[in-house]
């Protein structure tokens, strides 16, 4: 169970003089279970790859496996396939539609041609894991604040009880807190279902704190594809792709190169913390 | 997946035709299309093909985008000919079945042709030079004089630019919610009319709204900047002949009265 990209390219614009190589080359195997952060500067390919693995978009070269199977045989359920593999695009937010937030929930298990009673148990417990109280169920989606908003847009994919969930920028426009409690959501639903997470971003400081794995992408290739203190370790690559490494990770080169004896491949600011203070004790037993 | 609708869209280049004035090419476009219906005689019609031809030369447009217009009228360009070609009473030439095809009417559908489909091409000659902005604006300088009459010219000109604008943008947004709809299972391609219509509603009622959202920022921002319509505004590069539109006019006067001497004389 997992999917599989071999040499996936994909040219947009055609044959015209306008082409655009958005992917270059691009070959990856997402294992069940995994929490990555694709990560990458504006217009390095993220949005389109990531439409590539629920076949929205068809490779111009290369090919894409979901468990074994290759999506662009034509004979190939791409309806099952995006029911495994959810997307929640960029702001989903605007695809709402329905009357109240409960209905547009639905809509995503209502079309995989669920029984009414199936439909509604999972709109259920999809609003459920994103975390909006039941007072908000039968009011228009339109009513709701921007954050609260969103949670309904993943909650309807989610409804479709996806293998792989892909967000793509899901705190783009949301304030600190909202930021923190969307991605903490998704860490717990992580924790509690089990299923592949990818989650894109242009921010490292975001994705750190929970993901096991970065990709990142650079001019539609990938640039990096390990651990985070891995990626990190290369902060000034990053910057030349114009990406960023976490802070801490930036104080802690500060730390070292001023002579202090820490570590400097911490990526949330906790592990800096106890780093810090673990030097801080061996600085102070070397000194008596 | 929505990118191959073409709308008069401007082709960049640099030409001789894309460095005229726009208030030239518009009058141009309509002395072209009203030359069209002034000729009836296969002489005229030559002399339109020539001239169109060598306002594409000029273009340096490749012919291909000019006919690719065509193909939005392919459907009525059809039922002009094929109407024309049997129901014109007159002398029978073919008669197959019922229907007869007449001299008369093979020289009507032949004309009728010919003028649709130079309408078309000479049209998209104009837009495919001329950027959307300049075209109001050439559109808004020419219309000028209706203001006497209480015409809101500039506002209307306004309008046109901002709905043009308008268009891509809206494309692209059609484009993400459509996407982001068949993430969701959506299913836009099959079923009968009914089902299809249906199937819109999860595009139509997002798009709608980000429609009102986009005019009510763009409302806002002119406001902003103290946007209050045409009245003492100026412009950053008005509109002024220079030396070549000059020698357009006169070239386009020139076929303008060959035109009219083909009707009189032959």
């Amino acid at each position: 169970m997992s999917i599989i990209l071999d040499h996936v390219d994909y040219v947009y614009g055609g044959d015209t003089a306008l082409a655009v190589r958005a992917l270059n080359d691009v070959s990856l195997v997402i294992p069940d279970g995994q929490f990555i952060g694709l990560i990458g500067h504006t217009g390095s390919g993220k949005s389109t790859l990531v439409q590539h693995l629920n076949g929205l978009l068809k490779p111009t070269g290369g090919h894409i496996y979901f468990n074994g199977e290759d999506i662009h045989d034509s004979d190939y359920d791409k309806k099952k396939l995006r029911s495994k593999v959810g997307l929640v695009f960029q702001y989903p937010e605007h695809q709402l539609f329905e009357v109240d937030v409960f209905s547009d929930v639905c809509f995503g298990p209502k079309n995989l041609g669920l029984s009414k009673k199936e439909t509604e148990l999972r709109a259920y417990a999809a609003l459920k894991q994103v975390g909006l109280e039941d007072e908000y169920f039968y009011q228009s989606p339109f009513d709701l604040s921007g954050g609260q908003k969103r949670r309904v847009a993943i909650a309807g994919v989610l409804a479709m009880k996806p293998d792989v969930l892909i967000l793509d920028e899901p705190t783009a426009g949301l304030d600190p807190k909202g930021r923190d409690e969307i991605l903490d959501q998704i860490a717990k639903l992580k924790a509690e279902t089990g299923i592949t997470v990818i989650l894109v971003s242009h921010s490292m400081e975001d994705v750190a704190k929970y993901v096991e794995r970065i990709i990142v992408m650079d001019h539609g290739s990938v640039l990096y594809d390990d651990t985070p203190k891995a990626v990190f370790s290369h902060y000034r690559k990053l910057e030349e792709v114009g990406l960023a490494a976490p802070q801490v990770t930036y104080i802690m080169q500060a730390l070292r190169q001023s002579g202090m004896p820490v570590e400097t491949d911490v990526t949330t600011i906790g592990e800096a913390r106890d780093e810090i203070l673990k030097a801080l004790q061996r600085g102070s037993k070397s000194g008596n | 997946m929505l990118r191959d609708i073409t709308l008069g869209q401007y082709y960049q280049t640099d030409s001789v035709i894309h460095k005229l004035d726009p208030r030239v090419k518009l009058v141009a476009t309509l002395c072209f299309i009203v030359s069209l219906f002034v000729v009836k005689s296969w002489v005229g019609y030559a002399a339109a093909a020539v001239f169109l031809v060598v306002m594409i030369r000029l273009s340096h447009v490749p012919f291909r985008y000019m006919v690719k217009g065509m193909k939005a009228i392919v459907f009525i360009l059809l039922f002009t000919v094929v109407f024309n070609l049997f129901l014109t009473p007159g002398e029978t030439l073919v008669s197959v079945w019922k229907l007869r095809i007449t001299k008369e009417g093979l020289r009507l559908a032949v004309m009728m042709a010919v003028r649709l489909s130079f309408l078309i091409v000479g049209s998209s000659v104009m837009t495919l030079t001329t950027t959307p902005n300049s075209l109001t604006d050439g559109m808004e300088k020419l219309l000028k004089p209706l203001k006497i009459f209480k015409v809101p010219v500039h506002e209307v000109a306004m309008m046109m630019s901002i709905a043009l604008r308008f268009i891509p943008i809206l494309l692209e947004e059609t484009d993400k919610i459509m996407k982001a709809q068949i993430a969701r299972g959506a299913d836009f391609e099959s079923g009968n009319l009914i089902k299809k219509a249906k199937a819109m509603v999860p595009l139509l009622v997002p798009l709608f709204i980000s429609a009102f959202r986009r005019a009510n920022d763009l409302a806002m921002a002119m406001e902003a900047r103290c946007y209050r319509g045409g009245e003492h505004r100026t412009k950053m590069k008005p509109l002024r002949y220079a030396a070549r539109d000059r020698v357009a006019y006169g070239v386009l006067a020139a076929y303008f009265a060959l035109c009219i001497m083909i009707r009189i004389w032959l």
